[in-house]
């Protein structure tokens, strides 16, 4: 990552002077316009945020003041009755991302490392523009595609294997459907490995060849010379998982179309479960109650909260592993 | 010098960004010209394909009248025209009280099509359509009977084998007004249902998966064996679903059908409410499909344009009466004679600054 912001400072530097130049040929009053212009354009990016957060908070005031603090730990969610509870949407949207980052980030590593250090470029060409076009594929044709193929082939073959093999742990217990959080989970993940892995690719590109010539000198086989390089990416290569991360945790129409949509608390990762996106996604439409739309508001705000919170502690770990690193290679 | 260079280009960026901001403003507002009129709905998305066809005929038929529907849902429908942001409404289910009450001028509910929710269901080796009793159906949905096998389905089923494996229920994640017809069917035939879980368009259901749509209900119901699931009819008959044979009130079993539907709306005719607010779900009659339900058109009793207010009941009167013959091809029930003639008294009640517009 270092290494990429020097590139983009260099770049930037070069950019701004010829803006400058551009804008006011004599001095400083040009200058002050685009500043002021910059300023507008980044507040007000600043004030979209404030502004959804307390239209959000608004709405679903109605939702605060009747469950208060009870709506984040309240497992029921039942509009007939207006009784509503947000932990199950929780719970289902963490556990989905999570699973969906933890098939997808070794993938995409592999991905990217076989693209920029191991592929001749006749290969790595087509196969990082295919990955690429994984990203482009509507997550609509992502759904159907899970309901058609993706949830009778776990059904029939992959979740009774598993249940055979690994029954005495309660992750893999429970009815097979096909459907559920496994299923929204492996669906996510498909959908994240492109964008990790493109990102992870550009952060490798930019590791400088002097690195891994260092390290081929000093003797170091081609797998040792490859940890150098993901190690001086690591930064880099964190940023591009948090990308992904964000992405599953709004992701809203495939993850509907396979998860379920049940809200509960189940161990099992056979069984049906619910996000917080899916839920306001499937009842806003309907949703003729005021205590109603207001309790799916509340979820909306929840959502962001949730993004904000995992983004903070994402980043805090790559501070952290920035740090650890620097001490390392210092060390060594 | 430099100071008020910029300054001009500031000017000139400014005054470039009104111009076009009132250039946009312009192209909004000049779509209504003198002799045309344009109508905006927005609704229930279960009549969509019939209303649709309604506009582009109706626009055939009369130019000049623009009308514009919007399927979001019966909830946005209801949620639209109570806002007044709509010149009318749509939605399968009826208005409740406390609804048209909060609403700020009489709504009148005016019946245009029916529709029925199917029982289907995926079970290998059984060629004839399944029967239930309501009970049964129930009991599945409520959890308590688990096993395909089950004592109860085999009694109303003599003669079948049924297959000794769970049964994994697959209802609609998504709020639906097929989901609030079966809800409120169940909650008719089962104290327990009415008690335990209710009716309405997002209930909490005691089992099984969600699938979005009907397409979602039925892809699941398809990949996967030993479903059962509930799709609309018109879907179910475009895509040639096993569908059950329901036991209605009179105690026969009765498959879902145009006819069948058009027969519980017709007995049931007689207890339908002057206001036509009405659930037939469960109708008396010997040939009646239990799982019916008619879809509404919402309007103000009092329109504030009469213009408007008058091509809007033209265009309405025209549906229930021209209209209704594109019904079954796109496999929705017409009206029974007799809810035509009522809705037509509805219609004609309409009325702008007090005169009718009929």
């Amino acid at each position: 990552m270092s290494a990429v912001t020097e590139n983009d400072k260099l770049g930037f530097a070069r950019q701004y002077s010829t803006w400058r130049r551009a804008l006011s040929p004599t001095g400083n009053t040009g200058d002050a316009v685009f500043r002021v212009l910059m300023l507008l354009v980044a507040l007000l990016m600043v004030g979209i945020v404030v502004a959804m957060v307390i239209a959000l908070a608004a709405d679903s005031m109605p939702s605060i003041r009747l469950f208060g603090f009870g709506f984040l730990t309240s497992q029921v969610w039942n509009p007939i009755k207006g009784d509503f509870g947000a932990l199950p949407f929780v719970y289902g949207t963490l556990a989905s991302s999570l699973l969906a980052l933890l098939i997808s980030v070794p993938f995409s590593l592999g991905i990217a490392i076989f693209l920029v250090e191991q592929a001749p470029t006749y290969i790595a060409r087509p196969v990082g523009f295919m990955v690429e076009l994984l990203a482009a594929i509507p997550s609509v044709v992502y759904g159907l595609w899970g309901i058609f193929v993706l949830a009778p082939f776990l059904r029939v073959y992959i979740e009774p294997a598993l249940a055979k093999l690994l029954w005495w742990i309660p992750l893999f217990s429970g009815s097979i459907t096909g459907i559920g959080l496994l299923t929204g989970g492996i669906i996510l993940a498909i959908m994240v490995t492109p964008i990790i892995s493109a990102v992870v690719r550009d952060v490798l590109t930019a590791v400088p060849g002097s690195q891994r010539e260092a390290a081929l000198a000093l003797g170091a086989t081609k797998w040792e010379m490859i940890r150098v390089v993901l190690v001086n990416g690591a930064p880099g290569i964190a940023g591009a998982v948090i990308l992904g991360l964000g992405r599953a945790l709004g992701e809203t129409m495939a993850v509907t179309m396979v998860i379920g949509n049940r809200p509960q608390i189940s161990l099992s990762l056979f069984e049906p479960s619910y996000t917080i996106a899916s839920a306001i996604a499937n009842e806003f439409t309907e949703a003729t109650g005021d205590l109603h739309l207001s309790a799916l508001v509340e979820l909306g705000l929840i959502l962001f909260l949730v993004t904000f919170v995992v983004n903070g502690i994402a980043r805090i770990l790559v501070w952290n592993v920035t740090r650890k690193t620097g001490g390392v290679s210092r060390a060594a | 010098m430099s100071a008020s260079k910029s300054i001009r280009l500031v000017a000139c960026f400014s005054a470039l960004t009104l111009v076009l901001f009132s250039i946009a403003c312009n192209g909004g507002g000049s779509g209504s010209g003198s002799g045309s009129v344009s109508l905006t709905g927005a609704g229930a998305t279960f009549p969509n394909p019939l209303y649709q066809k309604w506009l582009s005929e109706y626009s055939k038929l009369h130019p000049n009248v623009k009308i514009d529907y919007q399927s979001i849902g019966s909830g946005g429908g209801i949620k639209q025209i109570k806002e007044q942001t709509v010149d009318f409404g749509a939605s399968d289910a009826p208005m409740k009280d406390e609804e048209l009450k909060s609403a700020p001028g009489e709504i009148l509910h005016i019946p245009t099509v029916l529709g029925a929710v199917v029982i289907t269901y995926n079970l290998q080796g059984i060629s004839k359509p399944l029967q239930f009793s309501p009970e049964v159906i129930a009991d599945i949905y409520l959890g308590k009977i688990k096993k395909w096998n089950d004592p109860k389905i085999a009694a109303d089923n003599p003669g079948v084998t049924l297959p000794t494996a769970d049964i994994t229920v697959v209802h609609r994640s998504e709020g639906s007004g097929t989901s609030a017809v079966f809800t409120d069917y169940l909650s008719k035939v089962s104290a327990e249902w009415k008690e335990k879980v209710g009716a309405g368009a997002s209930p909490s259901w005691p089992v099984g998966i969600g699938g979005k749509g009907n397409e979602g209900v039925t892809g699941q119901v398809k990949q996967t064996p030993n479903t059962i699931g509930y799709v609309e009819l018109a879907y179910a008959v475009q895509n040639n679903l096993p569908a059950a044979h329901i036991k209605n009130v009179s105690g026969n079993f009765i498959e879902a059908s145009i006819d069948s539907v058009i027969a519980a709306a017709a007995d049931s005719a007689t207890s339908t409410p002057e206001d036509l607010r009405v659930s037939i779900t469960n109708a008396p009659g010997a040939k009646s499909y239990p799982i019916s339900s008619y879809t509404y058109l919402l309007v103000y009793k009092n329109q504030k344009d009469a213009g408007k207010g008058k091509a809007l009941v033209d265009f309405v009167w025209w549906g229930i009466h021209d209209g209704e013959s594109f019904a079954k091809e796109l496999r929705y029930a017409p009206l029974p004679a007799d809810i035509v003639k009522r809705a037509e008294a509805k219609i004609n009640s309409v009325t702008a600054n007090g005169t009718a517009l009929r």
